[in-house]
């Protein structure tokens, strides 16, 4: 394929497509790790209310406050979990599953009481995404990359995308070594002076944040499986969090790569006209690892547990 | 309006969702109980996404081969096959890999969805006409509700509840101790199999009126509503039965009410509010419950440490304590004990005294054991005991000179 047709058709797709999946996947090795993966789906769910408030109150579809709108839902459903889990003493998987069905409830009937279908808001998109239109018409081959004139129209999703992943990196990288600990033993973790709670917390923001800014540019489908599918791979090929991180960033670019071609081209190979949904293929080509990596991966028995049970 | 669709007066259609919603709620809050009480609440979360590929796998087979694809019966066969399908991969991840059961969760309701999308894609691009309605399943649609549907799910409720009634006594002996239930020759991995089954039944049949993602709240909120209430199992699983029925029937009916109100979502905000109210207003564990509690508490320890200055003429400057003892008469404005506040503080010291030789004597160990600085010592040790203790403290005595 020539760059004339690759750079604006496939490229920022595809590079946004991989941003997203790698910015979920690392922090969701430690989540994993925490027993807190499902963290990541309440999250995908929580943001919608929080995008209808978004737009109800400032009536425009603008990223900015939508984000901001995610970004709040997303802490007010963390706060929330955390006091009926106290308060009600319930255990953590049913206050959750309590919160977010509810405010996904919520941000439904806001939607549909609200008639935004008219304009391009509604469910499906939301949990779909739209990773397939986030193209670059102005650029004409890949010598557009180094044009000013046709970088000004470069989908914003790119660069907010790059960003994000940027600082998830940083997170990890400056709190390498109190996340490690914490998260292996959290006790030990207080006795050296982390706060562990303070971390944690950081953590799902961090978490957060990711899932707002790919939920923004492709879907919730693609936010909840890339938290879970590539670590959950990774974790059967290491036993160190070095290898499990550097597992995870390789399936999740992997998944993402392959997924895109498949949705695009596999449908015209197969004789039919239409792409299928990218976001989906991803998430089913993230599946597909982690089921080969759960199978044939050299670390995915449990340490002590005898080899075929 | 209200009114009128809360006493099934808003026609036919109207009042066949309200009963079919009743029934489906019923049947939701019991299964998810012993969900809740197994610890897994949400399994539910995986089966009800993992049914979505199957919903459009059978639309495709079934236009295939010429027919409607849109039977009801055929997708909701096709959704239970998919969910089958996801609990397996489920099972298999938490069994023999060394995932955790939240990542194998999670993993299974990613990938399936997205597989699920996947194929609605393909469903949409194929352009085989009426396939209006398959997106219902996201989100629920009961409007549209048919005499037929109506009966599916009416029957598929009956059956659940017919099979948790058989299968009570081994679920709930599972749910609370899977080792003396293996001890008892109770097949844990069978009984698991079997609830599971059941979940998957409820979240078939709850497709079609609340749609994949809200059936989860169901499954899980009654059965936390109803969990404040009572300390029994057997009651646990009937309020979370009337919990379950009462915010789908009036959900419904809300919803019918006013355009505009999507019953699904009306369903599990009324769900939501009835579990608030027990947040709050349950005995026992309620919020305003403990408040109370602690309250009630807080005045007794009060008392007692006003009582105990009192007694060794000590200056009280809490204001709460100050306020206690005024108030039962034993403190006088002016800060002077009143006759009655005298003989209390005089006992409370004088327990105070017993309590430490009660807590110093080997052969009271038990009793001992029971001491809070609040509890009466009359209430742990029998009168003969106490005069036993009060001789070797001793009578009052003169001060000596």
């Amino acid at each position: 394929m020539s760059g004339a047709e690759f750079v604006p058709l496939s490229l920022t797709p595809l590079l946004i497509g991989i941003f997203a999946a790698v910015a979920c996947a690392l922090p969701g090795n430690f989540l994993l790790l925490r027993r807190q993966a499902l963290i990541g789906d309440a999250i995908s769910h929580v943001v919608l209310p929080g995008i209808v408030v978004a737009f109800l109150l400032t009536g425009v579809i603008a990223a900015g406050p939508m984000m901001l709108g995610a970004a709040g839902a997303a802490i007010a459903a963390v706060v929330l979990i955390e006091l009926i889990r106290r308060l009600g003493r319930i255990e953590p998987g049913a206050a959750m599953g309590v919160v977010f069905t509810t405010m996904f409830a919520g941000g439904v009937l806001l939607l549909e009481q609200t008639d935004t279908s008219t304009v391009h808001l509604d469910v499906e998109h939301a949990l779909y995404g739209n990773l397939e239109s986030l193209i670059w018409l102005d650029a004409t081959g890949w010598g557009s990359l180094l044009d000013p004139a046709a970088l000004r129209y470069l989908p914003a999703e790119l660069p907010r995308m790059a960003l994000t992943l940027i600082g998830v990196t940083l997170f990890i990288a400056l709190f390498w070594r109190s996340l490690k600990i914490s998260t292996f033993d959290e006790g030990f973790a207080r006795t050296l002076g982390i706060r562990t709670n303070l971390l944690g917390l950081g953590l799902v923001i961090t978490a957060a944040i990711a899932a707002v800014a790919a939920f923004d540019a492709v879907g919730s489908i693609i936010v909840i499986a890339m938290f879970i599918c590539p670590p959950a791979a990774a974790r059967m090929m290491s036993n160190r969090l070095e290898g499990q991180l550097g597992w995870s960033v390789a399936f999740a670019v992997v998944s993402a790569i392959l997924g895109y071609v498949l949705a695009g081209y596999g449908p015209l190979w197969l004789g039919a006209t239409d792409a299928v949904s990218a976001a989906g293929m991803i998430a089913t080509v993230s599946g597909l690892l982690l089921a080969i990596a759960a199978r044939f991966g050299p670390c995915r028995h449990r340490a002590g547990a005898p080899a075929g049970i | 309006m209200l009114w009128d669709a809360l006493l099934l007066q808003m026609g036919y259609n109207a009042t066949l969702v309200a009963i079919g919603a009743t029934l489906l709620g019923i049947s939701s809050g019991i299964t998810g109980t012993f969900l809740f009480l197994r610890k897994r609440a949400l399994v539910s979360d995986a089966i009800s996404h993992a049914t979505l590929p199957g919903v459009g796998l059978a639309f495709l087979v079934m236009v295939a081969l010429g027919g409607d694809g849109r039977n009801l019966a055929g997708l909701l066969a096709g959704s239970a096959l998919s969910a089958m399908a996801g609990l397996w991969c489920l099972n298999w991840l938490t069994r023999r890999t060394r995932l955790a059961e939240d990542a194998a969760i999670g993993a299974v309701l990613s990938v399936f969805f997205g597989f699920g999308i996947v194929i609605l894609t393909v469903i949409q691009t194929l352009g085989v006409g009426r396939q209006a309605g398959l997106e219902g399943f996201l989100l629920g649609s009961t409007a549209g509700m048919l005499w037929n549907d109506a009966l599916v799910i009416a029957g598929g409720g009956a059956a659940t509840l017919l099979l948790i009634m058989l299968l009570r006594r081994p679920m709930t002996l599972v749910a609370f101790d899977p080792e003396y239930a293996a001890a008892r020759g109770i097949s844990v991995s069978r009984i698991d199999m079997m609830m599971m089954g059941l979940v998957m039944a409820v979240t078939v049949v709850g497709l079609k009126i609340v749609g994949l993602i809200l059936i989860v709240a169901l499954l899980i909120i009654p059965a936390v509503t109803a969990r404040f209430w009572t300390e029994r199992s057997d009651l646990v699983v009937l309020l979370a039965g009337v919990a379950g029925g009462l915010s789908a029937y009036l959900g419904a009916a809300v919803s019918a009410s006013a355009p505009n109100l999507p019953t699904g979502p009306i369903i599990v905000l009324m769900s939501f509010g009835l579990f608030a109210l027990s947040l709050l207003l349950a005995p026992n564990r309620g919020v305003l419950a403990a408040v109370l509690r602690h309250l009630r508490f807080q005045r007794r320890v009060h008392l007692r440490q006003g009582l105990l200055a009192l007694a060794q003429d000590q200056v009280i400057y809490e204001p709460l304590t100050l306020r206690l003892l005024r108030r039962r008469g034993l403190l006088r404005a002016d800060g002077v004990a009143t006759e009655e506040g005298r003989a209390r503080a005089a006992k409370a010291l004088r327990d105070e005294h017993r309590w430490a030789l009660v807590r110093s004597d080997q052969t009271h160990e038990a009793a001992a054991a029971l001491y809070d600085g609040l509890r009466e010592i009359e209430t742990v040790l029998t009168e003969d005991q106490i005069s036993e203790i009060d001789r070797r403290i001793g009578g009052p005595r003169e001060v000596p000179a």
